[in-house]
């Protein structure tokens, strides 16, 4: 186990490293720099920038310096916890992004909870009713789930509370609460307004897990230990839910790694539509600015999030499913 | 269970149609006679012509041109048409300045009508790309505008199907224009995902070792940056100026680098499984290349598969053009796509006071499921014998 762990963590640091090049590399190529656009902004203010001033600022941020230059000063700040200067916001990347990484986490992980509170009772209704007009219900609703855009489904619901239930929607706090510190008042404030974005990110992986976990748990019942079980005149709940389930939930878990990107993207554009102030909206907005070092941090950020996910399923996996052997 | 039903209805089927003996049938035959058994994605699927035959016609289909603009119809609604008379024919209407909240209005003027008529001439474009012509399905009869005060020409009367846009163009010409984008991006996109994932996949499945190895190393580390983030910092890598046709194929390019990953994934499995049967070894006993031995024997067995992951493949990247066109890292204007429309409809007030804004969503919605339809009608027809 210990050993697993460990193999593991070390393939981990491999993979974000070469992950660290790639994007780097991805980040860098588009000519020009977020400091041209400093520059024009400096020039338009009338003042007059002398051609060494130039030099010297570009000489400062290493805007002329080889990629690979730039790519190991930027990896060795971020040992001693320095992720790079944003231009845009004149602001070290690291405390300006840091808070609201930490309210994508939270979106991203609540979305994931509530998908799995969600579709593992309804695949498992949907399976033990085929062919009832709920499974039809449900299955319909599964495949337009899955075709649903993120950012249409947040205008449509944005739309929807607003008219009918009076909700203030948009952002993830009210106007009162959002400078103000924590307190319980707050974390209230802050339910009131999360279920929105979870419900809109959440939605296609709700729909698709569904859909897996009605499909897995269609095998598991045809199989002969459920009808062992059935035979010995368990109860069908007991059945359903202590023989069945739990043998067609392995699947479910080893998607955690696929579903967390989708929520992560899905994060990205909901945030924009609904005014959140999460990471998803700076990062497009670096990628249209080429705030290099924000959008590489985020880029990044996601990247070791999902490779931890994938490690937590594996794991997951061995707990929930004694037959597999860490190896 | 299911397989023997589904054995039964073969027979059952086959019974009918006394000419065909299904023992005879080709296995191409026999897929498409699964396929067909499956209403729901022959449904999606006749949908889905519908949608690129009237996307292939468009300036046939369209009274205005998708980037015609006009101010004298900043977000007019989508128009009435009455049968008043037994034809169909729409109201005039007017823009009046509310002074109180300094915004236009459209008052409808209904003392008059002007009858729509079909097949009439207006702008130029060419039918499919190939012919000029300046036939079109509908325009209005423009007999009897009022002469415009300030212009002091006749004022042109309009029929807006879908509505119009913040700068008074046509939604249901730029719907259509769009479509041509938002249906073929992501086909071309996964059609190049599907060569590159093939040949890739195949050479990993086959050659294993140290090939093999590189391969799925590779295929691990795309996977580990996610999709969204991953295909938006692609997109902004390109060049912000540049021509339409240019950036449309790039964008293509952009979607296929991501998406050939899961491809390859799966023909490397399906190779491997054929690698060592016993035709493939006779192949090799008897001297066979190794080109034959995957030209006639591996690829011919994996196409079917490859048909349907990439089928599967295609409602993903559709979606990812309409969320990047959306987030503005996708095509930009003056290019047209179904996601360059929604970026439009970006906020709830639009939507709220403008709701045709939001039509290309629900063709999105229509051709995504249309497509998973599709998908699904697919994988279970590959395996006749199941």
């Amino acid at each position: 186990m210990v050993n697993f762990i460990a193999r593991r963590l070390i393939a981990m640091v491999i993979t974000l490293l070469f992950i660290s090049i790639i994007a780097f590399f991805l980040i860098e190529l588009p000519p020009g720099s977020a400091l041209d656009a400093e520059l024009l902004r400096l020039r338009s203010r009338g003042g007059n920038l002398s051609l060494s001033q130039v030099r010297e600022l570009e000489e400062r941020f290493g805007v002329h310096d080889p990629w690979q230059e730039k790519y190991f000063k930027w990896v060795g700040g971020l040992f001693r916890g320095d992720f790079g200067y944003s231009f845009r916001y004149s602001r070290e990347v690291g405390p300006l992004i840091a808070g609201r990484l930490g309210f994508s986490l939270l979106l991203a992980g609540t979305s994931l909870l509530f998908a799995w509170l969600v579709s593992i009772p309804l695949g498992v209704y949907s399976a033990t009713h085929r062919n009832t007009i709920p499974d039809y219900i449900i299955t319909t609703i599964q495949f337009v789930g899955v075709a649903v855009p993120e950012f249409l489904l947040a205008l449509v619901l944005m739309v929807f509370a607003a008219r009918f239930l009076g909700a203030d929607v948009g952002g993830l706090f009210s106007r009162q609460y959002e400078a103000a510190p924590w307190s319980w008042g707050k974390v209230w404030d802050l339910m009131k307004h999360l279920w929105l974005p979870v419900i809109v990110v959440s939605a296609g992986s709700t729909a698709w897990l569904t859909r897996v976990m009605r499909a897995n748990l269609l095998d598991v019942l045809n199989a002969q230990y459920v009808q062992t079980a059935r035979a010995k005149g368990l109860k069908e709940n007991a059945v359903v839910w202590k023989h069945a389930v739990r043998n067609a939930l392995h699947p479910l878990i080893m998607t955690l790694g696929g579903v967390l990107p989708a929520l992560i993207g899905g994060e990205v554009i909901a945030s924009i539509v609904l005014n959140l102030p999460t990471a998803g909206p700076l990062f497009i907005e670096a990628l249209r600015n080429q705030d290099m070092y924000l959008a590489i941090t985020f880029l990044m950020f996601t990247s070791v999030l999902l490779v931890i996910g994938n490690l937590l399923a594996d794991l997951l996996l061995a707990w929930v499913d004694p037959r597999v052997r860490l190896e | 269970m299911a397989s023997t039903a589904g054995v039964a209805q073969d027979l059952r089927q086959a019974a009918k149609d006394k000419k065909k003996d299904v023992g005879q049938m080709s296995q191409w035959q026999l897929m498409a006679r699964r396929f067909m058994q499956n209403k729901l994605s022959v449904l999606g699927l006749l949908i889905l012509l519908g949608l690129y035959v009237l996307a292939a016609f468009s300036g046939f289909l369209a009274p205005y041109q998708f980037n015609e603009l006009d101010s004298n119809n900043v977000f007019t609604s989508p128009t009435g048409i009455s049968f008043a008379g037994g034809r169909p024919s729409v109201c005039g209407q007017s823009q009046v300045l509310n002074e109180e909240l300094l915004e236009y209005e459209y008052v409808e003027d209904c003392s008059k009508r002007y009858p729509i008529q079909f097949f009439v001439r207006g702008f130029e474009y060419k039918l499919l790309g190939l012919f000029p012509t300046n036939w079109h399905l509908f325009g209005v009869s423009q007999a009897g505008a009022p002469v415009d005060e300030a212009t002091g020409k006749p004022q042109e009367i309009k029929l807006f199907l879908f509505g119009a846009d913040n700068q008074g163009r046509d939604m249901l010409a730029q719907i259509l224009q769009g479509a041509r984008v938002s249906l073929t991006v992501g086909l071309i996109g996964v059609g190049i995902a599907t060569i590159l994932g093939s040949v890739l996949g195949t050479a990993s499945g086959y050659f294993g070792g140290f090939i093999d190895n590189v391969m799925q190393r590779t295929i691990e580390l795309i996977s580990s940056i996610p999709q969204i983030p991953l295909w938006a910092a692609l997109a902004a890598a390109l060049p912000r100026e540049m021509s339409v046709v240019r950036r449309y194929i790039l964008i293509t390019v952009v979607l296929s680098l991501v998406a050939w990953t899961g491809l390859a994934r799966q023909v490397r499995g399906k190779v491997m499984g054929y690698r060592s049967l016993d035709y493939a070894n006779a192949t090799r006993a008897a001297g066979g290349s190794h080109t034959r031995i995957i030209l006639t024997h591996m690829l011919p067995n994996a196409v079917s598969h490859i048909v349907v992951v990439a089928a599967l493949a295609i409602p993903g990247a559709i979606l990812a053009e309409t969320a990047l066109s959306f987030l503005g890292l996708g095509m930009l204007r003056p290019a047209v796509s179904w996601g360059v429309l929604l970026r439009d409809a970006q906020s709830v007030q639009v939507v709220m006071d403008y709701p045709w804004l939001m039509i290309p969503a629900v063709l999105v919605i229509i051709t995504l499921t249309c497509y998973q339809f599709l998908g699904d009608g697919l994988r279970d027809a590959v395996d006749p014998y199941s």
